[in-house]
């Protein structure tokens, strides 16, 4: 899988990256690049800038200096420019933020038929195929609320999926989910990963990074401390910072 | 340790159920709970009675023959006048005589259909909005209706277009200027509201400075100020030469003095909705105006329902106020009738009257509400 | 900083950037915005100045000066400014502002006291007292205040007896249709004593408080102080006032033939304006204390009880800081509504600022944006110290949370 990717060209670029929320440094000199088709977990203390950083590559979070180039277009604050980005880059959040108000189906096609020009036939046609997928197709036309955390958090992939995006963003997609539920959503992803899709996770799930990423980024404090392919990252950490971090979460997880 | 068998269970002592039981915990728990029902009681005593006494039981119902619906009713041989009727009790034969004013105000009798018809539409409209609400499309038909809605009454009661006889202005009062105020305020201000109250949670400073300044400003003084300001002022601010009518004039002050307030009510409920909708919506790629109308004004407006008709119901009570700039609203009808020579001192019966014409329209519309909010908290908990 | 030098930002970019370029977009919307919002008042205020010109109406405030020569209800702000037709319309001003202010006063007064027994009564477990408030709450809050404050004055003008009929209290209260009579207090020297005397007694209380505060700080000694509170704020301006040989005397109102002598009238306007609106408002009260007192949490009583606080002890400690929390904001509103209520009075002729000023005045002078203008001010000053308080009595009462 790693030679694979190496021959892959570079479709997120990310240098020199510095963003403050007023006097607050939130990113330090972020340098990182993500090849095509490659899974990529970050995980790292609450608060050390990973959320932070996914949110400015499809740039939810505006930031002073420093250059993302997103599949050959570079972030700048340009109407025209974001909405192609953001038609690429798909976002998963924490809380699935679906809409309430629209039914699972319609919560799908809305970005299809609004941003993407697609006839509503279409979009439900699709909708419901990546509704199969996530194995929640007889919900179609429930709202979100008549579901379970781990069905809503299904259906926020597959709405993430619906605009065909070549890149997807997981902001910690189960630590708000109930235990029993975070292994469905899990398997989910999983089943992505293997179909070939760029993904950015921040996720403290060790055992997804563990089998599925091709590198895993630890950040603390705004920066990038270490970085490495899952089987050094877990025995051979490097920093103290990285010990620490893995000796506390993993404890619990073993 | 012995294994207790399972008890049935018991009824409680009999001491501790039924009337006495009811008034002893909810009238007379204490000395103080006592006294204070006995007073309760007294005052009850020494208003109801004498109310009941004055609008029924004493008062003067001798209408004369009235034909109700093909059917000639007599109440007596002639109808009372306003020295047969005395001074004791309500003269009910007054409003009788006056009731065309109260309801239509200077409305052409011949033309007493078109207000009929508004009635009936209105009534309508209502009705409709109370049987929808579990349909797919309700929000298609109320939409649709409250758009239609105004063109058609308006055309309805002023008349024109070749359609209809024209029927001025002034000549609309009593309870149809009443309603035609309050509707037309409400759906005029409703949008001017939604779009200040977007204003003033927009990231773009000017436009933020500028709505807040307005919502602030209107808030700050009241009604009548801003009514005075339509009445006078106004024509002023225009090219010399343009006249306009006293209504229009009157529902301008009325409809940006409303606005204000809708802004502050849908402001609180884009407050109420949660930051992730609005990452969400952006991060699927929408643009500013469809994130708004596509996803947060659906949700906020909907979370607003509840104070949206509480501040209508503000606005129906504010209506009686344009009888100040000389508009002949229902409450203005009253002090103009009982100046009938034949008529005179009949001011309280008149304000009985619409006080439970008001009453009745506000009580249902607060029920409404309540109901609403009630209905909202239990969906919004699961 | 960003705003500032947005243009530095902007100069690289080409056409077709600069029109999709978030920033300038914004700034194009805002100065757009402002432009229009500028150019609608230039418009305006052009067509302002034209027609004042062409109707031949003055402009600016020498009008104030000029001699107001009209009758003003005699009451009040008319007493207090001692107002006569040949006062100035600057003196109106006055006469209406005072008037204003009075009746919010008084009013505020009214529907608090009002609206506070409302509240608990509605709140009672007498199923009796609890049904009667809120029967009160639903009856006048689905009423408008207009149509109240006419109805209260048709009580007087229409239903009350002429002053040869009088309602007599004990000779020293009549009410009739010129309004109620109550005995006329006369000041005569030394009552400046007494009042200093009460004031004297407050802020000795105050200390004493202090003090025995102090003490069951360091001490745990608990004093009750209510006795002596008392005792420091009314028997001390007594003794003083018994000592000056009651420098304080009534003059009673006395039915003559025709009329009522002498007392203290109080007109019919002002009391049906002041009347219905706390009439009204006290139903909002009502409500806000009503919700103040159910926002507190069933557990808190519970918590407190099982710490074994005493009733009044939860009450003191527990229960009211908290629920007045919630009630005071929605109250000081209501103050404000009940301010701006005021200006109904217009319609019955009471001479407050836009009955006596913006009414009267302006019919006559017809000066309609200066005279508004002033009565606007005047409100929005109210309004503004209104929520100043507000906000200072918010920051106060808000509770730390993460």
């Amino acid at each position: 899988m790693e030679t694979e990717n190496n021959n892959k060209p570079n479709i997120i670029e990310i240098s020199e990256l510095n963003k403050w929320y007023g006097d607050f440094h939130a990113l330090k000199n972020i340098n990182m690049s993500v090849k095509e088709g490659e899974i990529i977990v970050v995980c790292g203390p609450s608060g050390s800038g990973k959320s932070t950083l996914i949110r400015c590559v499809n740039f939810l979070e505006k930031f002073q200096e420093g250059n993302i180039v997103v599949s050959g277009t570079e972030l700048t604050d340009d109407a025209q420019k974001i909405r192609k980005i953001r038609s690429e880059v798909a976002m998963v959040f924490q809380h699935f933020n679906l809409f309430p108000h629209l039914t699972i189906v319609d919560n799908l096609t809305l970005a299809p038929i609004w941003v993407h020009n697609e006839t509503k036939e279409e979009a439900r046609e699709k909708a419901l195929k990546f509704l199969e997928r996530v194995d929640i197709k007889e919900q179609a036309e429930k709202y979100p609320n008549q579901l379970s955390g781990g069905q809503q958090q299904r259906v926020a992939i597959a709405r993430s999926l619906c605009t065909s995006p070549k890149i997807m963003l997981f902001d910690e997609p189960t630590s708000a989910l109930d235990p029993e539920m975070i292994s469905e959503v899990l398997d989910v992803m999983v089943e992505l990963a293997k179909g070939g899709i760029t993904m950015i996770c921040v996720t403290h799930e060790m055992g997804f990074a563990r089998k599925m990423a091709n590198r895993i980024i630890f950040m603390d404090e705004g920066q990038i401390v270490e970085e490495n392919d899952p089987i050094n990252f877990f025995k051979n950490p490097e920093s103290d910072r990285l010990q620490l971090f893995l000796s506390q979460i993993l404890t619990h997880d073993e | 340790m012995a294994i207790n068998e399972l008890q049935s269970a018991r009824k409680p002592p009999t001491t501790q159920i039924g009337a006495i039981l009811w008034l002893r915990t909810n009238l007379f728990s204490s000395w103080i709970n006592g006294l204070l029902t006995f007073a309760s009681l007294y005052l009850l005593f020494i208003s109801i009675p004498p109310l009941l006494d004055w609008m029924f039981l004493s008062a003067n119902f001798n209408f004369g023959t009235v034909n109700i619906l093909g059917f000639d009713i007599k109440f007596s041989e002639v109808m009372a006048d306003n020295d047969s009727c005395g001074k004791e009790a309500a003269c009910w034969p007054f409003i009788f005589e006056k009731i065309y004013m109260f309801i239509y105000g200077f409305y052409p009798r011949e033309e007493v259909w078109r207000p009929d018809v508004f009635y009936g539409l209105t009534a309508l409209l209502i009705l409709i909005v109370r049987l929808v609400k579990n349909y797919k499309y309700k929000n298609r038909v109320i939409l649709s209706m409250i758009v239609t809605y105004p063109i058609v009454s308006y055309i309805l009661i002023a008349g024109g277009f070749g359609l209809l006889p024209v029927v001025e202005t002034h000549q609309w009062g009593g309870l149809l200027l009443t309603l035609i105020i309050a509707s037309v305020g409400i759906i005029i201000s409703f949008p001017i509201g939604v779009v200040l109250a977007l204003g003033r949670q927009s990231d773009l400073r000017v436009i933020k400075l500028f709505s807040t300044l307005f919502i602030e400003f209107i808030r700050a003084v009241p009604l009548i100020t801003i009514l005075f300001m339509a009445s006078f002022v106004l024509p002023l601010f225009l090219e010399s030469g343009t006249n306009f009518d006293k209504l229009l004039r009157a529902l301008i002050g009325i409809a940006l003095f409303q606005a204000a307030y809708f802004a502050e009510v849908v402001r609180g409920g884009l407050q109420a909705i949660p930051k992730g909708q609005y990452e969400a919506a952006d991060a699927v790629g929408l643009s500013y105006f469809q994130k708004n109308a596509l996803i947060i004004l659906p949700q906020a407006l909907k979370i607003s329902i509840p104070n949206i008709v509480g501040s209508s119901i503000s606005l129906f009570k504010d209506t009686t106020l344009v009888l100040i700039i000389g508009l002949m609203d229902m409450l203005a009808m009253v002090n103009m009738t009982s100046q009938d020579i034949y008529w005179l001192g009949r001011e309280t019966e008149g304000y009985v009257f619409v006080t439970i014409v008001f009453w009745v329209i506000l009580y249902s519309m607060s029920r409404y509400s309540r109901k609403l909010e009630i209905r909202f908290n239990t969906e919004n908990k699961d | 900083m960003k705003q500032q030098n947005i243009l530095s930002q902007l100069k690289g970019l080409t056409f077709r950037e600069l029109l999709y370029n978030n920033e300038a977009r914004a700034f194009f919307f805002q100065a757009a915005t402002f432009l229009l919002i500028a150019g609608l008042f230039y418009t305006i205020i052009g067509n302002l100045f034209d027609n004042i010109e062409a109707r031949g109406i003055h402009t600016g405030f020498s009008f104030l000066k000029n001699r107001a020569g009209f009758d003003i209800l005699p009451f009040l702000g008319n007493y207090l400014q001692d107002y006569t037709p040949e006062s100035s319309n600057l003196t109106v001003f006055y006469v209406g502002l005072i008037n204003t202010l009075i009746v919010a006063f008084v009013g505020i007064i009214l529907a608090t006291v009002l609206g506070l027994f409302i509240g608990i009564a509605r709140l009672s477990n007498n199923y009796l007292v609890a049904k009667l408030a809120g029967g009160y709450i639903e009856l006048f809050r689905n009423i408008p205040v207009l149509l109240q404050i006419f109805f209260w004055y048709n009580i007087f003008i229409n239903i009350f007896p002429h002053p040869k009929k009088s309602f007599n209290f004990f000779d020293m209260v009549f009410l009739n249709q010129r309004g109620l009579y109550l005995p006329k207090p006369i000041v005569e020297d030394g009552f400046l004593l007494v009042i200093m005397a009460f004031v004297v007694g407050i802020i000795m209380t105050v200390f004493m408080k202090r003090y025995f505060k102090k003490k069951h700080d360091e001490t745990g000694v608990y004093t009750r102080t209510i006795g002596y509170s008392t005792l420091l704020v009314i028997g001390l301006p007594a003794i003083f006032f018994l000592l000056l040989g009651s420098p304080l005397h009534f003059d009673f109102a006395v039915l003559g033939k025709f009329n009522l002598k002498g007392g203290m009238q109080i007109v019919p306007e002002f009391i049906a304006l002041t009347f219905a609106l706390s009439v009204y408002t006290a139903t909002y009260i009502a409500e806000a204390i009503r919700s103040g007192i159910e926002a507190v949490d069933k557990g808190q009583k519970e918590a407190a009880a099982a710490i074994g606080l005493t009733q009044t002890q939860s009450l003191k400690l527990i229960v009211l800081p908290q629920a007045l929390r919630v009630a005071i904001p929605p109250t000081i509103n209501q103050y404000l509504n009940l301010t701006k209520n005021s200006s109904l009075a217009t319609a019955i002729g009471y001479p407050e600022l836009m009955g006596a000023f913006g009414g009267t005045v302006l019919n006559q002078v017809g000066q309609a944006v200066e005279i508004l203008g002033m009565a606007m001010l005047v409100y929005l000053f109210i309004s503004l110290c209104i929520s100043l308080l507000l906000n200072i009595i918010n920051k106060r009462m808000a509770i730390p949370e993460r």
